[in-house]
């Protein structure tokens, strides 16, 4: 199986669609000449041109507004919002109007729009480029959420995203954007709402999404050799959420941990937790046990922001808390 | 056109003449207009209609003079006020009011309301209930037109409150930028529900705005729809082009409240009787057209069953089952 970036995975996914479709275009900030501030549509100008690979000003209600207008004439847009934190500036767009088009004409409509964007944690950005915010739009009906961690992940779900027949926002996470990972050959689409079970354990689940995945992977490395034996599970969707997979694991191992890099108080991890208690109440062993950043905007000092967002460890201090209680 | 040097139109050059036949036609969809809105006031206050209302008394000259001048694949985006720009593009009085009673019959099969009136197949592509909501999405729909050489253009409607949203500045710019075929209609009542211009724009002229993004703009008198059509049709012209959207400022009134039941504390009461003695389109039309009052009576009176047979339709409409709630969440 070839290699590739988790970068180039992304804009495997994007020129393979353009390639075979008029209707899928791409635009955004910085995305055409300097190929996107993370170098993910690098080289798609000079295949496409101007008209399908298009510069926008820094305007993210009209990136998305626009992209919603071309979508309800049956284009399939890709629009990028640079950082993830700038999606705020698009949100009326997206809550009040790519999602609820669809239910407010009574079904007419459709917005088959896809929006992609990066962010996180580790390379001192400060507090306005590096939140995560994928918990926000889980909340609003009508809108799909995906958040793939490996290169063969997010090739097939953006995919997928750009072939929905709704408004998806695609998180990609600036820090997986050079790990390399294996592909198929051919581009397979991956449907949403699938989680993967990127490690099989007997003794606890650790849910992880974006980037807590390889941080995931690696804790459950480091308990196996002190005797725990952990599953790890990435939902890869959020919205829709793969339930019946994390209920069999976690009815399975007896214990939860959740694990994301957006602040744990109101994050994507409660959601799995009740969705958790709600299924295997009675399998369960311990709490739930979530790891999250800490509640604080993000401080710019590289020892501040290291403390502030989880890692491995984090997580392995999660696991072993879980184990710790009594069966 | 020059890139940078916009200029405002006062009068646009002559589009051919409408015959004084079809004007009439246009008297009798102003009429229509007028009467249906009347008759929602009625049932509204009646208690019949849930949720609240805008509607458009005064302003029926813009929705009926823009889209005589519309072809018929043209499309548009609304407003909050949407009732007469739905009926001008032709959607049949009965599923607008079936909507307004929330019945399945309704234009928006009951999902959307009075705010979010969708007639899709009749290129009514839905009215926004966040003030400038809609903007981009015209630039969008126009940008999609452009990208398959279709001759069509988007409209937006729009009133002046919505010159001062961050996200129409973002669209007229996108739009003027990348020469899509959208016209930007502003339906300049002088309003911001109850703020009257001089306290939310510090400029009286609002095609400044257009002409600043180098925007062709044309001043229209919202109150005659002769004066609406050919604007529209030049302005649709220029659009088709290639040339780029173009932006109508056009100076209406709102003869009534914001919503059904405004008191309208903020406002003049002799103010409202003048404009309607004075500035009334339908009125105005009626002079220019010379039409006897059996003329006159004999369209109300056909308008008027049509409004009063709306109401039956939608009174006798299907109540939607609660769980149908959910069965367009997602496509």
């Amino acid at each position: 199986m070839p290699e590739l970036t988790y970068r180039e995975a992304v804009r495997d996914a994007l020129s393979s669609a353009m390639r075979e479709d008029e209707d899928v275009f791409v635009m955004g900030e910085d995305i055409a000449e300097m190929g996107g501030s993370m170098g993910v549509t690098q080289g798609m100008l000079a295949e496409f041109g101007p008209e399908r690979v298009r510069n926008t000003p820094i305007s993210e209600m009209a990136i998305v507004g626009t992209g919603i207008g071309a979508a309800m004439q049956g284009m399939r847009p890709v629009v990028e919002i640079m950082y993830q934190d700038f999606l705020t500036l698009s949100m009326e767009q997206l809550v009040n109007q790519a999602a609820k088009h669809r239910t407010m004409s009574g079904g007419q409509l459709k917005v088959p729009l896809t929006i992609r964007t990066q962010g996180g944690a580790g390379w001192s950005p400060g507090a306005q480029h590096a939140q995560q915010v994928e918990a926000w739009f889980v909340h609003v009906p009508g809108l799909k959420v995906a958040f793939p961690s490996t290169p063969e992940d997010v090739r097939g779900l953006l995919w997928s995203a750009i072939y929905d027949d709704n408004p998806v926002v695609f998180f990609e996470h600036r820090l997986l954007y050079p790990l390399k990972g294996e592909v198929p050959e051919q581009l397979e689409p991956i449907p949403f709402g699938k989680a993967r079970i990127m490690r099989e354990g007997t003794d606890v689940t650790v849910i992880a999404i974006g980037r807590m995945v390889p941080e995931a992977l690696q804790a459950a490395e480091e308990a196996e050799a002190e005797g725990i034996s952990v599953e790890v599970l990435d939902p890869r969707t959020l919205l829709p959420l793969d339930e019946e997979a994390i209920i069999r694991s976690v009815q399975k191992t007896n214990r939860c941990v959740t694990a994301h890099e957006a602040v744990t108080r109101g994050g994507f991890g409660a959601e799995l937790a009740a969705v958790v208690q709600g299924g295997a109440f009675d399998y369960l062993d311990a709490p739930v046990e979530r790891v999250g950043a800490k509640f604080a905007p993000l401080a710019f000092a590289p020892a501040m922001e290291q403390w502030v967002v989880p890692h491995a460890a984090d997580v392995l201090a999660a696991i072993k808390r879980t184990v710790a209680r009594a069966a | 056109m020059n890139r940078t040097m916009a200029k405002v139109e006062r009068k646009p050059r002559a589009a051919e003449a409408l015959s004084d036949e079809r004007l009439r036609e246009l008297f009798r969809e102003m009429l229509l207009i007028r009467r249906f809105e009347e008759k929602v006031e009625e049932r509204f206050r009646a208690g019949e209609l849930p949720g609240f209302l805008h509607v458009a008394i005064g302003q029926e000259a813009v929705a009926t003079g823009v889209m005589a001048g519309l072809e018929e694949d043209d499309t548009i985006m609304s407003t909050h006020r949407a009732h007469g720009h739905t009926l001008a593009k032709g959607t049949h009085p009965n599923a607008i009011m079936a909507e307004l009673y929330g019945k399945l019959e309704g234009c928006s099969h009951g999902y959307g309301g009075s705010m979010h009136l969708y007639d899709v197949a009749n290129g009514m592509l839905g009215a926004n209930a966040v003030v400038g909501g809609g903007l981009p999405q015209v630039t969008g729909t126009a940008l999609a037109y452009q990208f398959r050489k279709q001759p069509r253009v988007c409209v937006a409607f729009f009133g002046d409150g919505a010159t001062n949203t961050g996200v129409f500045h973002e669209s007229l710019n996108l739009a003027q930028l990348w020469r899509v075929p959208a016209l930007f209609v502003l339906e300049m009542n002088g309003w911001a529900e109850s703020t009257p211009l001089h306290q939310h724009v510090p400029i009286e002229d609002l095609s400044q705005r257009a002409v600043a993004f180098g925007m062709r703009s044309i001043d229209v008198d919202g109150q005659d729809v002769e004066a609406v059509y050919a604007a529209t049709r030049e302005a649709r012209e220029h659009a088709v082009s290639g040339e780029g959207p173009v932006f109508l400022n056009v100076r209406t009134y709102r003869l009534v409240g914001h919503y059904i039941g405004d008191p309208q504390v903020y406002r003049d009461k002799e103010e409202i009787e003048e404009l309607r003695e004075h500035k009334d389109p339908i009125e105005l039309l009626r002079a220019r057209l010379e039409l006897s009052d059996d003329e006159l009576e004999s369209l109300d009176t056909e308008v008027t069953g049509i409004v009063e047979a709306s109401v039956e339709f939608a009174k006798a409409g299907t109540d939607p089952d609660p769980e149908d709630a959910l069965k367009y969440v997602y496509a």
